[in-house]
């Protein structure tokens, strides 16, 4: 999802766009978090809808219609509030998120392998290899379009190009639910009519010091000399403002990059001091980690904490375990005993971590037993509750402490990786 | 105060005393060594960390009984620099005047009174000799947890049985055991004791080099958790560990599927190269079959060795992967001519005996156990 938005430029053809050589997409999914969860709420299609936490959370995601409120994502709940004081609050439902997002990632490889995701609901394809099989860029954008349409009931917009810098562009100009194609010999005038807040980049300060430069537009900062760019805004990023200026932008699409950590971060509704319920919290935090792992079929050897106090100062501790692991119960432990050596005494929390690092692969990973391992181990749990999640949703079978937990709709939810 | 003593004695003495002291003492006082001279010409060297106490009692020239506290590193390490000539160490004021031929040294009194009083030394319930002792302890402590995730397995655990002592240790990878014939005082004694490995290992080297060791154990140790050893003018304490040890009897493999005897020190030399390769974690892979056993590490995409030793394989051919560092611990510490290797599966735990001639059967009075590493998928 774009941070601003800017009008479709004028096409300067009166022609179809010609897409030869457009062979990157962006796609990316309209208001996912929003349009995922009106999927159990039909009544409250067409109207103003918010997906975010308690009152101390963020705007996860909201309906154009609330957005036309004003209310954007990463706004503070309150906020968004009393901008659209009239819309539903929809708790996030991450757990349905991912299966969307895993269904239509599927859709993806069935066109290209070549598929970078951004986050769960965008990523760019390269599809240079499919055109002759499936058809044109455009014809492939459009027939991702209708998949995702048809089998996820959500809508997703698709910007079409020869670069990731102008796909990217394109998509956020074509939502909701539109596919804009920038042929290539657009591209340049396509480029230069934005204002420079548009470049890939520039955020708040950048723009602010562009414009006290006299750089409105991208076609300000193309006929700007390099030099002069470089001596404003640095040497690099001054030549990479000029290459974008220039819709060059040589980075290809990078198929998955390995994940470095895996862990989740929780912000309680109001901050707590007991140390049972940060227990509890850690438990939740690392089982999903653990899960997270073995879906993924890593093991991870450094157990990180994190831990932040109603006063903002945050601090992590980290211990690294004699052998890799994947197992919730270990990570649990480790991540306890990480909590309990801090020594607090009813300090209030705002927010704990659990993230696992040293991630490598469990299919070549040694690791060495120990010698009073039981036949059935928490290992062989962790299998048995994976596969009854693969069945029955997760969460269908999970530690007693955490029944009638609705933990995983409560709080603010990060990934990190 | 005031006393003459050779330098050689003095050294050997303040050095045993001081080597345990604690480099940053949680009292000052605890960084001194106790020197008490009295008129039956002998002086009494003392340290203590509340955990261990050291004391040993040598022979002096004293002329003026008394008892002063002093630095102990930095004595230890006066003595060892002084030229060969008698000693005089005798107090003034506040200060102990250190001197030796035309060198002098004055050092500050530590407080006396603030020294806490020894464990008194307890009455030996039995005997081991010397070598041995030092040559069991030695095989088992290397088992022994480094880590601080399970204090009680930091520890030896020792039990004697009548006449039978056992020494065994284990990091839940591997376990090491071992049987020895003591000499009890008693012949029906029966009692455990856990005590911290390093102190023991330490006990056991500096101790059993000297003499047999009287040991101290159970109530007679004074029934507070405490472990004494005497070996000559000698003597040790230590706090012991609290807390139950693991069951471990159902450790030990009951049966065999495969049996290897490879000559120990190849076996060692071979490991030792192969290691070379194995990276952090991975493991070296035995393939044990008819006369042979091919050692080998690395994987597809670093470096890769393997090489081939002889060996007497019985039963079927079978692949194990060890992680080396335990596998050299175990082998290392067999001291026999041969190893003997015994295996029921590829992922059950590995049974390391030593024996002198490949004929002969397994010596089992030093067993070293080891669990095999696997792929985490």
């Amino acid at each position: 999802m774009s941070r601003r938005q800017f009008a479709l430029p004028e096409r300067s053809s009166s022609e179809p766009p010609d897409d030869t050589g457009c062979t990157i997409l962006h796609v990316d999914m309209d208001a996912f978090y929003a349009s995922a969860s009106l999927l159990a709420h039909p009544e409250l299609v067409g109207t103003p809808v918010i997906i975010g936490g308690g009152t101390r959370s963020v705007v996860l995601s909201a309906t154009y219609e609330a957005r036309r409120y004003g209310v954007t994502s990463a706004m503070p709940m309150t906020r968004a509030r009393r901008l659209c004081p009239i819309a539903t609050v929809l708790p996030p439902d991450h757990d349905l998120y991912a299966s969307i997002s895993a269904a239509v990632m599927d859709t993806f490889h069935d066109v290209t392998p070549l598929v970078e995701p951004l986050s769960l609901d965008e990523a760019f394809l390269d599809v240079s290899g499919a055109v002759r099989l499936l058809g044109s860029p455009s014809t492939i954008g459009q027939h991702l379009r209708d998949t995702i349409a048809d089998e996820q009931g959500i809508t997703a917009s698709v910007g079409v190009a020869s670069t990731k810098f102008v796909a990217k562009l394109a998509s956020g100009l074509a939502k909701p639910d539109g596919m804009v194609v920038v042929p290539h010999a657009e591209v340049i005038p396509f480029v230069q009519q934005l204002p420079v807040g548009a470049l890939w980049g520039v955020g708040d300060k950048t723009e602010e010091r562009l414009i006290a430069l006299g750089l409105r537009t991208v076609a300000d900062i193309a006929h700007t000399p390099v030099e002069t760019l470089r001596r404003a805004m640095g040497e690099a990023s001054g030549q990479a403002l000029h290459d974008l200026a220039w819709a060059r932008d040589p980075r290809r699409v990078e198929p998955v990059q390995r994940e470095r950590s895996i862990g989740h971060d929780e912000t309680f509704g109001a901050d707590v001091d007991d140390p049972a319920v940060i227990h509890r919290t850690l438990l939740k935090l690392a089982d999903r980690a653990a899960a997270r792992l073995r879906k993924h079929g890593l093991v991870g050897r450094t157990v990180t904490i994190r831990v932040r106090f109603a006063d903002f100062t945050t601090i992590t501790r980290s211990k690294t375990l004699s052998q890799p692991t994947d197992v919730s119960r270990d990570l649990y432990d480790t991540a306890r005993g990480l909590y309990d050596a801090l020594g607090l005494q009813r300090a209030r929390l705002r927010l704990v971590g659990v993230r696992v690092e040293g991630l490598s692969d469990a299919e070549t990973t040694p690791v060495q037993v120990r010698l009073d391992e039981p036949e059935h181990s928490w290992r062989d749990a962790d299998r048995a509750v994976d596969r009854a999640s693969a069945r029955f949703g997760a969460g269908a079978v999970r530690p007693a402490s955490l029944i009638g937990d609705r933990g995983r709709d409560e709080g603010r939810d990060r990934r990190r990786s | 105060m005031k006393f003459r003593v050779e330098r050689d004695i003095l050294t050997e003495a303040v050095t045993w005393v001081a080597r345990g002291l604690p480099a940053r003492p949680p009292v000052p006082v605890l960084a001194g060594v106790l020197i008490d001279a009295r008129d039956t010409g002998e002086i009494t060297l003392s340290a203590f960390d509340y955990e261990t106490s050291a004391r040993t009692t040598v022979p002096a020239e004293v002329a003026e009984a008394g008892t002063v506290l002093v630095l102990g590193r930095l004595l230890a390490d006066i003595a060892r620099n002084l030229p060969n000539k008698p000693i005089d160490i005798e107090t003034d004021g506040n200060k102990v005047e250190v001197t030796c031929g035309s060198v002098h040294y004055s050092l500050l009194q530590m407080p006396v009174a603030e020294y806490p009083t020894l464990p008194s030394s307890p009455t030996p319930t039995g005997t081991v000799e010397g070598t041995v002792f030092t040559e069991a302890v030695g095989q088992v402590a290397i088992a022994a947890d480094r880590g601080d995730t399970l204090p009680i397995l930091t520890g030896v655990r020792v039990e004697v049985d009548g006449d039978t002592m056992t020494l065994l240790a284990t990091d839940r990878y591997r376990l090491a055991m071992r049987e020895l014939t003591w000499q009890p005082t008693a012949s029906d004694q029966n009692a455990v004791a856990l005590i911290p490995a390093r102190t023991l290992s330490e006990t056991a080297k500096t101790l059993g080099a000297v003499a047999n060791v009287d040991i101290a154990l159970g109530d007679a140790a004074g029934g507070d958790g405490l472990v004494g050893f005497d070996a000559g003018q000698r003597h040790m304490t230590s706090r012991l560990l609290d807390g139950d040890y693991p069951k471990v009897a159902k450790i030990f493999p009951s049966s065999s599927e495969t049996e290897a005897v490879v000559g120990t020190h190849e076996l060692v030399e071979a490991v030792k190269r192969m290691a070379l390769v194995a990276e952090r974690n991975t493991p070296v892979r035995l393939r044990f079959s008819e006369g042979q056993v091919g050692i080998e590490a690395g994987t597809g995409d670093d470096a890769q060795a393997s090489e081939v030793i002889e060996a007497t394989v019985h039963g079927p051919d079978l692949e194990i992967a060890f992680n080396p560092a335990y596998l050299l611990d175990g082998l290392g510490a067999l001291g026999r001519q041969f190893a003997r290797l015994a295996f029921t599966a590829p992922l059950k735990p590995a049974l390391i005996t030593g024996q002198d001639t490949i004929e002969e059967p397994a010596d089992t009075s030093y067993r070293y156990v080891l669990q095999p590493v696997r792929l985490a998928g």
